[in-house]
């Protein structure tokens, strides 16, 4: 193991450069124990984000060694075996400054998939039963763990052509509130998907569900939903 | 891409995927029985069958090739939407008036 590694990290706005610094090399370090160790060590003024360090909250992917990645869990040694690292920020979204994105764009897309669930109950109402091993709710399971970190959106070829493309995180989410019994919103989603940055425009590449930090399989729920549309389409409940 | 163009590929290529077998069978079968252009012109002239076969497939390449063009020209050029949908309507007739003619000539003349 060499004792120190070589960073290359983006510094600036869009117009800005690489910088490389030297960082010690540490056992079972994170790429995010790298970053925070130039932050508080050597420049104070690099900016990224962070929050809960251990794989939970989606804050901090960037991209390492030209693959969007969880930093807090993407270990040093698994992707820089010659002591190497380029840390930028992630790609397909705008860049605020150093190794932070703007994720609203993300977000908002997310919005535009509705991908918030529609109740069709009130509080007063008792707790709907879901069977564990319904058909439903195994396909709802697509995306229950994501956890928002962008690293799909920021791999995906369709999203780099495609502005309007909504993306595999905020449509593998509409997947899952399609299949969630208590939802009421389906046809208004299945209509916001199916149009001209909807689910018809992935080119199945994959590169989300190769590089998704929780292992899900975006591709297989956007397949999903476009025959969820095209059969919707048919029957008329949807219209472009 | 939205449902109504993904269905319009998708339907337009499941009609193509026979086609292209019986057409690739056609082309073997000539080739090996050493058919000039004139056998086969007498053969395909005045056929109603062979028309509809060739009108057929050409009709889906038309409108396969145009949305697919569509896409490509949707994600790798800054044109508008309507710059591109008025580029590939024109080239999905440029595709079916060639076809037709093809069609024509083989089988009317």
């Amino acid at each position: 193991m060499t004792t120190e590694l070589s960073v290359s990290l983006w510094r600036g706005a869009q117009h800005g450069r690489y910088e490389t610094y030297r960082v010690p090399q540490r056992q079972s370090q994170t790429v995010l124990d790298v970053v925070t160790f130039v932050q508080r060590h050597i420049d104070p003024t690099l900016s990224y984000r962070f929050a809960c360090r251990v794989g939970v909250c989606g804050s901090c992917a960037m991209t390492v060694n030209g693959k969007p990645r969880w930093t807090c869990r993407t270990h040093v040694a698994k992707v820089a075996g010659d002591g190497k690292l380029e840390i930028g920020p992630l790609e397909n979204l705008p860049l605020i400054k150093d190794l932070a994105t703007d994720m609203q764009p993300f977000f908002e897309k997310w919005r535009q998939a509705k991908g918030a669930f529609a109740p069709t109950q009130t509080r007063n109402d008792p707790i709907a039963q879901i069977k564990p091993d319904t058909p439903s709710r195994k396909a709802a399971a697509a995306a229950i763990e994501c956890i928002n970190c962008g690293v799909c959106y920021a791999a995906c070829d369709t999203v780099r052509w495609n502005t309007e493309y909504l993306g595999p995180a905020a449509l593998t989410r509409a997947w899952t509130l399609l299949n969630d019994e208590r939802d009421g919103g389906n046809i208004a989603r299945l209509q916001a998907i199916a149009g001209a940055g909807g689910c018809h425009a992935c080119h199945s590449h994959q590169s989300c569900q190769e590089l998704c930090p929780q292992a899900l399989n975006p591709t297989a729920a956007i397949a999903a939903l476009k025959r969820r549309t095209a059969a919707a389409y048919l029957k008329g409940e949807i219209k472009v | 891409m939205n449902v109504r163009l993904y269905l319009w590929q998708r339907a337009t290529a499941a009609v193509m995927a026979p086609l292209v077998m019986v057409h690739i069978a056609v082309i073997f079968y000539a080739t090996r029985h050493g058919m000039s252009a004139a056998d086969i012109l007498s053969r395909t002239h005045g056929s109603f069958a062979w028309a509809a076969f060739y009108g057929l497939f050409v009709l889906a390449v038309s409108i396969h090739a145009a949305i697919g063009v569509r896409n490509i020209l949707t994600e790798w050029t800054p044109l508008p939407e309507r710059r591109v949908d008025a580029c590939v309507v024109f080239f999905g007739l440029v595709l079916a008036v060639l076809g037709f003619r093809a069609v024509a000539a083989v089988v009317l003349w």
